[in-house]
């Protein structure tokens, strides 16, 4: 396959060549992007709270393909999951739809008393110049809740701009409640999106560690929590990506330090939760994280033995939205003896890439904001036994006879904590042992072990 | 939790559907060596890429011409330009069909315009064909884009002017599932006739498991039948509610002189006979042995179940076209349909749905523009027994605690969207058994003793 002109310094070997690896940069016109836009950023992030009204400002398609498409769970209210949009026709088109929106926006809140609402601002709202940012102050004082503009047209750069939209939005929510309850171990858990109940596990860790959690942003997210966030001691993101921007504005606006992490495999939980011991330094919660760790970890490693014994030597490809996500799953893989022989994100940054580069195996591929295309020919070139990424790369996975183990926010499965690297192990043990394969017509199979 | 029971005048709770270019994509993908194109934001192909391929479970490629805030500003025409080269060049199609969105219709892209210019700067023998649609997402939903791109493939390819009547008839289905269309292909092939299905992505959206990975899946009509379809002796259209812009049929009868025939939505035994009937004098052959068992054997399960089933009540949802031919079957089979509602608003939609209920039986609530807080409020006052849609009614099923039959698109939350039949003898038995068996169960399920015959 060639690849397009606009696209070669987008991919690299590693050893083959020197160089840095082109990134963040807009997706090439015709190229299949696997990414999406700015909107979808924005939502993505804000997506899991949960008591908070989201509204789409914009024709219908927009609210559609995102509704409650996204495992993000509540331990209480499911406003989230619900899809509201201002479904703009001709005519709003055409006269501007802000009266639409504000009316929208009274009947909602009377209707379903959220504690914030969230406005979408989609890329025809961006065009036609609705005045968004003054409805949401009209009906925050009418109503007296926030009502937060996301302006988040999907042309105006790309789904990491997106985030930088959603993490101004929630830092406006920041410092409006109280904190005199807050104690002084305590953090934020930031960019755990509760994907299967994640953030339920992680918190469960903290807990027990003596860690008192304040907001955990945005997975099982709620508008109180986040309004006194500015009352942590610590901030600890997880996916660096998304939630960066807001810990940095955090770190500038309240001096509240932050650290990441990784909850995904056993070496990145047990360094998060260390890390976060650590920065405390306190003896008797170092002392009880080592105790947490060492309980889990024996919980947990007979079963995953036994899956390693099967998988040895086999190999994974993956292409995951961010970085973070990627270097955890390298070195869970190599816990199963696994090797990864292809690497992408959509949205990594240069020192992301290098990073990966330097975990990486010689030989493999590290792919920037990839097509269909690249990826089924990656696939193939590098033989290998599973894919890890989201749904729109399990079609291609299955149709190229391979593995699959979904890794992103559509998935049903807990992928965090000590728990979640079980049920990892579980996936990919059940995808690649499964006896189905022997019945796709694979061309690729000689070298990987399976019959053909 | 609760919903919104009043119907509100403004917000869309829930949609009960998707946008224009999405319809627009899904019919590009049933011709053959096809790309769809979205001239918009990156964004909207890669959510009508996700949606398409949760339901036919199959990679979908959608490409964009991956707008930024400078084509917003001065126009998209470079991106478009590149878009198309950069898709001929990695795919090498047989055809794009290049759908609108709601950002370059309002910036006043003008495809019709721009199109053309590009396939004049096309150089070498052999060019894919292009066809441009207006999609713009703010008017309609994705079944009138479907519609409209159909229109606009024949409004470009359909080019030969020659009036002699064959045999050959053209047939265009509207949004059936692939099995849908592999078994309507199968019965004109039974009756001996040459037809063109237009679109046809019984194959590209279906596709078996192959030894190698095709950017681009066999199958799809090929552009030379597209060609020739103002040859044909009539269009079957299964559609009965489009407008003149999205009406195929009405085209090649106007300029071709090709008659054509509405036939709306083939589902259940009333709507099959007419199918079968006008088959029957096209091909002038009578209806094969085989599809007359099927009906018996239909009406004997009809028999065997018909009392888990009279007076039961149903709600309906999904696009106009299927709607319809829902409502007519339920009421074939006793069942009351008390709500029909669609995301769409089709013509006559309503009348149709007045029509298929007989004489006796309380007209049901008729909804048009619908979204889900609609439905599962028109559905709470109804005392309905099961829903029948897509998978949009779930959470109105959960609430209500009754069962919904899966049916149409999108079906996000099962296995097998793409193999569920709707039409003609077998698909009227598929559905029939799996409501009188969903009934059942609940039947079972709520009994505090159960029982272990039917």
């Amino acid at each position: 396959m060639e690849i397009l002109k606009d696209r070669r310094n987008q991919i690299h070997r590693k050893g083959d060549e020197p160089g840095s690896i082109t990134c963040e940069k807009a997706s090439v016109a015709g190229s299949v992007s696997q990414r999406a836009c700015v909107f979808c950023g924005s939502r993505v992030v804000l997506y899991p709270v949960a008591d908070a009204l989201h509204l789409v400002h914009g024709p219908i398609g927009c609210a559609t393909y995102t509704w409650d498409i996204r495992g993000a769970l509540s331990s209480g209210p499911e406003l989230h999951r619900m899809s509201f949009s201002t479904d703009l026709n001709e005519m709003d088109v055409v006269y501007g739809a802000e009266q639409k929106l504000y009316h929208s926006l009274i009947e909602l809140i009377d209707a379903y008393k959220p504690k914030a609402a969230f406005v979408y601002s989609t890329c025809i709202v961006g065009l036609i110049g609705d005045d968004v940012v003054s409805i949401c102050k009209k009906v925050a004082a009418e109503k007296d809740i926030p009502v937060l503009p996301v302006e988040a047209p999907g042309f105006a750069g790309t789904k990491k701009d997106g985030y930088k939209i959603a993490c101004d939005a929630l830092l406006s929510l920041a410092g409006t409640a109280n904190t005199d309850t807050i104690s002084a171990k305590s953090i934020n858990i930031l960019g755990d999106f509760n994907i299967a109940g994640e953030t339920w596990v992680i918190r469960d860790y903290y807990q027990r560690m003596g860690v008192n959690v304040v907001a955990t942003v945005t997975g099982d997210g709620r508008v109180n929590d986040i309004q006194k966030m500015h009352g942590a001691t610590l901030n600890v993101v997880q996916c660096s990506g998304s939630m960066t921007h807001l810990a940095r504005s955090l770190k500038e606006k309240y001096n509240i330090p932050f650290i990441r992490v990784s909850y995904f495999g056993i070496e990145d939980t047990a360094a998060a939760l260390y890390d976060v011991a650590r920065f405390f330094g306190d003896d008797s919660m170092l002392a009880r994280t080592k105790e947490l760790v060492r309980q889990e970890t024996q919980a947990i490693m007979p079963e995953i033995r036994r899956y390693a014994r099967d998988l040895e030597g086999k190999k994974a490809a993956i292409y995951v939205g961010g970085a973070f996500k990627a270097f955890s799953l390298v070195r869970a893989l190599r816990t199963l003896g696994m090797g990864t022989v292809l690497v992408g994100t959509q949205t990594g940054n240069p020192e992301d890439y290098e990073q990966l580069r330097e975990i990486c195996d010689p030989g493999t591929i590290i792919v920037d904001d990839a097509n269909p295309l690249e990826l089924c020919s990656f696939l193939k070139e590098q033989r290998c036994d599973v894919f890890i990424g989201g749904v729109k790369e399990r079609a291609l996975a299955y149709k190229l006879g391979l593995g699959f183990c979904d890794h992103n926010h559509e998935r049903k499965e807990a992928l965090a904590g000590f728990i979640g690297m079980r049920n990892f192990a579980r996936e990919i043990h059940a995808t690649i042992m499964s006896p189905i394969w022997k019945f796709v017509p694979r061309d690729n199979c000689e070298d990987s072990g399976n019959p053909s | 939790m609760k919903l919104l029971t009043k119907l509100t005048p403004t917000a869309t709770q829930n949609a009960c559907k998707a946008c224009a270019p999405l319809g627009a994509c899904l019919a590009f993908r049933g011709i053959e060596a096809a790309i769809p194109l979205i001239h918009g934001s990156q964004g909207c192909a890669t959510y009508i890429r996700r949606y398409l391929i949760g339901h036919f479970r199959e990679p979908v490629d959608v490409a964009s011409s991956s707008f930024s805030e400078g084509s917003a500003i001065f126009g998209g025409k470079d991106n478009l330009f590149k878009a198309l080269s950069n898709v001929i060049s990695q795919y090498n199609p047989q055809f794009i069909g290049v759908a609108s969105s709601c950002l370059t219709e309002t910036i006043g892209d003008d495809l019709e315009r721009l199109v053309p210019e590009f396939e004049s700067q096309l150089t070498g023998d052999f060019h894919p064909a292009l066809v441009p649609v207006a999609t713009p997402s703010y008017a309609g939903t994705h079944d009138s884009g479907f519609h409209s791109a159909v229109h606009s493939i024949i409004d470009r390819l359909a080019i030969e002017p020659y009036p002699g009547f064959g045999r050959a008839v053209n047939i265009m289905p509207g949004i059936l599932s692939p099995a849908d269309i592999r078994y309507l292909k199968e019965i004109l092939e039974d009756f001996g006739l040459v037809y063109t299905m237009l679109p046809d992505y019984s194959d590209t959206l279906d596709a078996p498991a192959a030894s190698t990975y095709e950017p681009i899946p066999r199958g799809g009509t090929p552009i030379s039948s597209i060609a020739s379809m103002g040859r044909a002796a009539a269009t079957l259209v299964l559609s009965s509610t489009l407008s003149k812009q999205m009406d195929g049929g009405a085209l090649l009868e106007t300029r071709f002189g090709v008659p054509e025939i509405i036939v709306g939505a083939p589902i259940g035994i009333g709507k099959t006979d007419v199918l079968f009937n006008i088959l029957s004098d096209l091909s002038g052959r009578k209806i094969p042995p085989k599809y007359v068992a099927e009906r018996g054997r239909l009406i004997d399960s009809y028999v065997d179940a018909h009392k888990y089933l009279f007076g039961k009540k149903a709600v309906i949802y999904g696009e106009e076209g299927l709607v319809i031919g829902l409502t007519s079957f339920l009421a074939e089979i006793g069942v009351f349909p008390v709500v029909c509602a669609s995301g769409g608003k089709g013509n006559g939609f309503q009348a149709a749905i007045r029509n298929s209920i007989p004489a006796g039986i309380d007209q049901p609530t008729i909804l048009e523009g619908a979204d889900f807080s609609e439905i599962t409020a028109a559905a709470t006052t109804s005392g309905a027994d099961f829903l029948v849609g897509n998978s949009g009614g779930y959470g109105t099923s959960q609430r209500l605690g009754i069962p919904l039959i899966r049916v149409g698109f999108p079906v996000l939350d099962r296995t097998g969207g793409q193999r569920i039949l709707h039409v003609g003898y077998r698909g009227a038995q598929h559905l029939f058994d799996q409501i009188v068996n969903e009934l059942l169960r609940k039947l079972q399920d709520d009994s505090p003793v159960g029982y272990g015959h039917f």
